[in-house]
């Protein structure tokens, strides 16, 4: 009896322990990780990186102000792609989605954010890519538009919801019509939580290396237009790390702080302002 | 009486593109209409995603039939095109990193939503969530130049304790499966860690205290109620966290050494799915090459379609976020 109870109290304990090492550990690792890339990187990390192209093989210096450029061009075409459909999508499935409709396109929505980005890709490249006959901004631009989707139509959808009835019936009441309610009072209520859910978003895709491999492709040089290959952060990051140059692979850690640190800043913010305003849609 | 009949019926369709007309002006139909058009596109471009796919690998689904899921060769030289090392590469890497992830992942989440104070709780969740946002690119980079000379100074100590096993044998060079495995487990452990908790903070309060009021220990009330109440949540997170790294890709490529093989050794290189796309797509030389390659890619979309859809079903039916 007693021994039985000194078994159980044990395990209690030795039990609830591990959890907290499980916890520990996972957090530790992870951060030792995240802390040796800031260390590292920082270390590593010149002026030059943010003012100069790349230097041909085997010459050391030069920087990534093409990827740059090249990354902040494709965001903003993955914007005015995935911004758009994904926060009207969002708006009808919380203001006037009917139940069936409203139930298939929920669940494509999330089956599109499963599916890999390697596939995305594959997409651009036969939608655009094959017919273009050579890879372009654009190409890549729609690729990480069409990731940004499932996220945006998600958080826009939680966030009206979120919006107490009560406005919506106060807004009708005083003689609005459906829309003029949508647009000047539930969306405006609603506006700073959809906004920091895009924000998020960007930043997801922000990162994303395998969609652009065969769309955007990557450039040694600026890109001019939007029609002609760009190099990106996250791609420079990929070919600078499997380089064999020394020299790359500094600048790989150099070009991964920069990423990680505009990546984190985004999440950190927009994660706090959200933490007061309720769920973060993932 | 007949005139206003005669005029109402006169006047009904008139009215009826007036009252349309103004709905469109109100906005109303018009708001509908576009948000509708928006709404539907999702659903179309998802749909022509997998019709793209499918029309595009036509020519290797053609020459190989489903024997391309079977066969080991791929010889892009000799137009022979078999999927099985990819795809062994694939279920093999994600399996180790869930072997690590589930133990690790479920442990954290029981002491965050059971043991640690809520503000505790909270501030650690909101970390480790952040680690799911780091882009998988710059785990690829931690990979190859933290993890992969970390595991060749532990590596002997593997050998001579598990070196009678078949899987961990042969020369190491660093990249391998074994490495794809730990830099996965790593990726997915947000995942489980993030979901589980949320599942297991939604059990009802009774539940616990019924169990310790009978007289259980914390533990006994968690393992034996607690947990077996949130099961169909937590396996939802692990099946999620197996369809992200089903299609994990750059951290993958850097790290598995991009060996068309199977190996039974884990400390061999191996192949995945995705990474053989990453790699060959931009040099793949002919139609056959190109369709073998999108082919992977409708593998590999089918694979997680349906790892996804049962994660999600078993998520929505714990918790009613099905978002998650």
């Amino acid at each position: 009896m007693t021994a039985r109870l000194v078994y159980r109290k044990a395990t209690n304990i030795v039990m609830l322990t591990l959890t907290g090492v499980c916890t520990l550990l996972a957090v530790s690792v992870l951060f030792f990780i995240l802390g040796y890339l800031l260390w590292h990187g920082g270390k590593s990390l010149t002026w030059d990186f943010f003012t100069k192209l790349p230097v041909p093989v085997g010459e050391t210096g030069g920087g990534m102000a093409n990827a740059i450029v090249g990354s902040a061009k494709l965001l903003l075409i993955a914007s005015l792609i995935g911004v758009p459909v994904g926060f009207l999508g969002g708006v009808y499935l919380a203001e006037f989605g009917g139940s069936t409709f409203s139930y298939i396109v929920r669940y494509t929505t999330d089956l599109l954010n499963g599916v890999p980005s390697i596939v995305i890709g594959i997409f651009a490249y036969t939608v655009i890519i094959v017919r273009q006959h050579h890879f372009s901004t654009f190409a890549g631009g729609i690729a990480l538009g069409v990731m940004m989707i499932p996220i945006a139509v998600r958080s826009t959808e939680e966030f009206l919801k979120a919006v107490p009835n009560s406005l919506r019936e106060g807004a009708v009441a005083l003689g609005a019509s459906r829309s003029k309610a949508i647009v000047t009072v539930v969306i405006p209520a609603a506006i700073h939580g959809i906004l920091t859910g895009i924000m998020l978003d960007l930043a997801r895709v922000a990162g994303e290396t395998a969609p652009l491999i065969f769309t955007a492709f990557g450039n040694q040089f600026w890109s001019p237009g939007w029609n002609q290959p760009t190099s990106s952060l996250p791609v420079m990051i990929y070919t600078y790390a499997i380089s064999p140059y020394d020299d790359w692979h500094r600048q790989a850690w150099s070009a991964g702080f920069v990423l990680l640190t505009l990546v984190l800043l985004v999440n950190v913010f927009s994660r706090l302002i959200l933490a007061r305003k309720g769920h973060i849609a993932r | 009486m007949p005139t206003s009949t005669s005029i109402a019926e006169y006047a009904r369709p008139s009215e009826r593109a007036r009252s349309f007309l103004s709905r469109l002006r109100g906005g109303d139909a018009a708001a509908h209409l576009i948000t509708f058009l928006a709404a539907a596109s999702i659903v179309f471009v998802t749909g022509w995603i997998v019709f793209e796919l499918y029309t595009n690998s036509v020519l290797s689904r053609r020459e190989f039939g489903w024997s391309f899921l079977t066969t080991q060769v791929w010889d892009p030289v000799a137009g022979q095109f078999g999927a099985l090392p990819f795809i062994y590469g694939t279920l093999v890497t994600s399996g180790l990193a869930l072997l690590q992830a589930i133990p690790l992942g479920v442990g954290a989440a029981i002491f965050l939503s059971e043991l640690a104070p809520s503000r505790v709780s909270d501030a650690l969740t909101f970390l480790i969530e952040l680690l799911a946002a780091v882009p998988s690119v710059i785990y690829g980079l931690l990979g190859v130049f933290v993890l992969i000379p970390f595991l060749k100074t532990i590596e002997p100590a593997i050998r001579r304790v598990l070196g009678f096993l078949p899987y961990f044998q042969g020369p190491f060079y660093g990249v391998s499966v074994l490495t794809a495995g730990f830099v996965l487990a790593i990726m997915v452990i947000p995942f489980i860690i993030s979901i589980s908790r949320e599942v297991l903070l939604a059990v009802p309060a009774d539940q616990r205290e019924a169990a310790m009021a009978l007289g259980a220990t914390k533990w006994e009330a968690t393992w034996d109620i607690v947990v077996p109440f949130a099961r169909k949540g937590i396996i939802g997170s692990i099946f999620l966290a197996l369809a992200r790294s089903l299609g994990e890709t750059m951290a993958v490529t850097m790290v598995i050494g991009n060996d068309p093989k199977i190996h039974a050794s884990l400390f061999a290189p191996g192949y995945s799915i995705a990474s053989v796309i990453a790699n060959e797509f931009t040099e793949a030389t002919g139609d056959l090459y190109v369709h073998a390659l999108i082919e992977l890619g409708l593998v590999l979309f089918a694979l997680t379609f349906v790892i996804n859809g049962l994660a999600r079903l078993l998520i929505l039916s714990t918790t009613r976020k099905g978002s998650s």
